[in-house]
């Protein structure tokens, strides 16, 4: 189902017009080392399916057991999204067929999922803090990966044909359902990447995924609609799917909201169906006509007895819960004492845990966030790399400046010996030492310096002599010339004057 | 009582892919209309305190701790597959696929 040119209303245009609301399902595939219903090997980008058990294939017969692991994980995740725990759940089946799950069911929670009712606080990248209800996470299992083989790649005589890889049925994965996020208006689109984000974040601080958005460890189904007003009911909401990185998400809110208000403006009604987004064109394109749940055909799933999470493991998983990425930032903030704009552009900058490395090294906070936001974030945008992918570690950092903070080099050295470490010199020691950066405070080296740039500039000694000190950075500044920047500044001042008072 | 007319099993059935003949559908909705009606008998005694049950085990937290253990070999895997290409199932063209 192709579509032609569609009409676009400029975002601000539609932001003025009409109220956006948005809802988003995430899906996050945990990290067990076995699948939700069999002990099958839960791994990544191994040989097609090499990973796979009788249950994960759903041969007859073969009866799912559930992962206790996965089911800890969920309950996790549901505490850190203020979620209550249910005392009692169940599995369902929802029924639909496609190759990639060969059972003809997914193995999923429907009206009794294992957490409920929670909310999550979403920092913008301005610091606004905007709150997402939540209403519901629950425990499913993942389906295999199909690959289409075009008619011109196909090897049976041109023929189009799909293929099957069941690695990833099974994988255990918990999927968070928000409720209708209102209230965001033009920031909707910022809100949904920052809460798809802030989720990324959670999840890799509790250690129940890597949460890596390229490996598809993340997922988001994107819905929006828009309504004449922020009272008026709810409009008819498309859900675009599989949305996969950060980026895309923003840019997918932003298309639907452009292009359902220029269905709405043409007096048209938008359908409520399953839209795609793709990536080069920043576009969504029409998918299938939205299928309501009926259809699934839900009901309780035979093979599995219910879940009945005990409160005492509850309370044990909680109190075992890792300080969470929010309050992290905000311990940080008051320990560094940093302002809350240079907090917010050093967690914007991605250079939190690297920053926290430097000052484990032994760097003063203050000098770690100069370096890291400063010389290298430099460097590792000209490069197009991420900071941690910079040969400069943590270590040479702190390294670095404790030898700026014993005077051996100043500031001016220091970026010198960075560019040395940045080009694979050695350590900012080895560097120092093999490009000769130190700072000159040899009396004798320097002396002769100052006694040629007070040679070389009589009205200045003149000046200084009839009590004007002013001009004495001239002389300091042509010594650090001489010396390419290596002089001790402050001694030379004193040489300077030193010398002056004696001639 | 809820009733299970001709249309609803036709319906059903589609969903469910099974192709039933009109023959199949009148006899069909006669018989499950019987089980219907079984069944809501079962409702009337079933008094609010008796617990709703999914299950008729009295079991809960029936778990294996995550161990993971061998997998099924390459070619018992795809001992099953109609057709196979780079050790993956082969299959017509999906239509209206997702991705």
């Amino acid at each position: 189902m192709t579509e032609t040119t569609t009409a676009l209303v400029p975002y601000e245009d539609a932001t003025a017009r009409y109220d956006t609301v948005i809802g988003i399902e995430v899906h996050v595939e945990l990290g067990t080392r076995s699948k939700m219903f069999c002990p099958a090997p839960a791994v990544f980008g191994e040989e097609a399916n090499t990973s796979v058990s009788p249950v994960s294939l759903g041969l007859p017969g073969a009866l799912p057991v559930v992962n206790e692991a996965a089911v800890e994980y969920a309950i996790r995740i549901g505490l850190a999204l203020n979620c209550e725990i249910a005392e009692t759940c169940r599995f369902a089946r929802k029924n639909y067929f496609y190759p990639d799950i060969p059972k003809n069911y997914q193995i999923s929670q429907y009206d009794e999922p294992i957490a409920h009712d929670g909310w999550l606080d979403v920092e913008l990248e301005d610091g606004t803090v905007f709150r997402v209800e939540i209403e519901r996470a629950h425990l499913e299992e993942d389906a295999g990966k199909n690959t289409h083989v075009g008619g011109s790649a196909g090897r049976i005589h041109g023929a189009e044909y799909s293929l099957v890889d069941y690695n990833r049925a099974g994988i255990p994965l918990v999927e968070i359902v928000t409720r209708p996020i209102t209230g965001a208006g033009e920031r909707a689109p910022e809100v949904a990447r920052a809460y798809v984000q802030t989720l990324r974040d959670i999840f890799r601080a509790l250690e129940v995924s890597e949460a890596r958005m390229e490996r598809g460890n993340v997922r988001a189904d994107v819905n929006v609609s828009l309504r004449p007003a922020p009272d008026a009911p709810f409009g008819t909401r498309t859900e675009t799917k599989n949305v996969n990185s950060f980026r895309s998400i923003e840019r997918a809110v932003r298309f639907e909201v452009s292009r359902q208000a220029a269905v709405l403006d043409a007096g048209g009604s938008v359908t409520q169906e399953t839209r795609h987004f793709h990536e080069d064109t920043g576009e969504t394109t029409s998918g299938r006509v939205k299928s309501d749940s009926e259809d699934y055909r839900y009901f309780p799933e035979p093979d599995l007895v219910p879940l009945a999470p005990s409160r005492e493991w509850v309370e044990e998983i909680r109190a075992s819960l890792p300080e969470l990425p929010a309050a992290r930032r905000r311990r940080l903030q008051s320990e560094w004492g940093f302002a809350d704009s240079q907090m917010r552009d050093v967690v914007n900058a991605g250079a939190l845990d690297i920053i926290v490395e430097t000052v484990a090294a032994g760097a003063p906070p203050a000098a770690a966030r100069k370096w890291w936001m400063g010389e290298l974030a430099r460097t590792a945008n000209e490069r197009g790399v991420a900071l941690a992918e910079l040969p400069v570690t943590p270590a040479h950092v702190a390294e670095l400046q404790s030898l700026v903070d014993a005077g051996r080099i100043n500031d001016k050295l220091a970026r010198q010996a960075l560019e040395g470490v940045l080009a694979g010199e050695g350590t900012p020691s080895q560097v120092v030492e093999s490009r000769g950066l130190e700072v000159v405070s040899d009396d004798g080296a320097l002396l002769a310096a100052v006694d040629e740039a007070l040679a070389a500039q009589p009205d200045v000694v003149e000046k200084i002599r009839s009590g004007n000190q002013g001009p004495v950075g001239a002389i300091i500044g042509a010594v650090m010339k001489a010396t390419r920047g290596q002089a001790d500044a402050a001694r030379v001042r004193e040489l300077v004057l030193q010398r002056v008072g004696e001639g | 009582m809820p009733t299970l007319d001709r249309n609803e099993v036709a319906r059903v059935a589609a969903l469910a892919r099974i192709d039933l003949t009109d023959a199949e559908l009148d006899r069909l909705a006669d018989e499950l209309q019987v089980i219907v009606a079984s069944v809501e008998k079962v409702s009337e005694v079933a008094t609010p305190d008796v617990p709703a049950t999914s299950h008729p085990l009295p079991l809960v937290n029936t778990m294996r701790a995550d161990v993971p253990e061998a997998p099924l070999a390459i070619a018992d895997v795809l001992a099953g597959a109609p057709e196979s290409e780079d050790g993956k199932f082969l299959g017509p063209q999906i239509l209206g696929e997702d991705a």
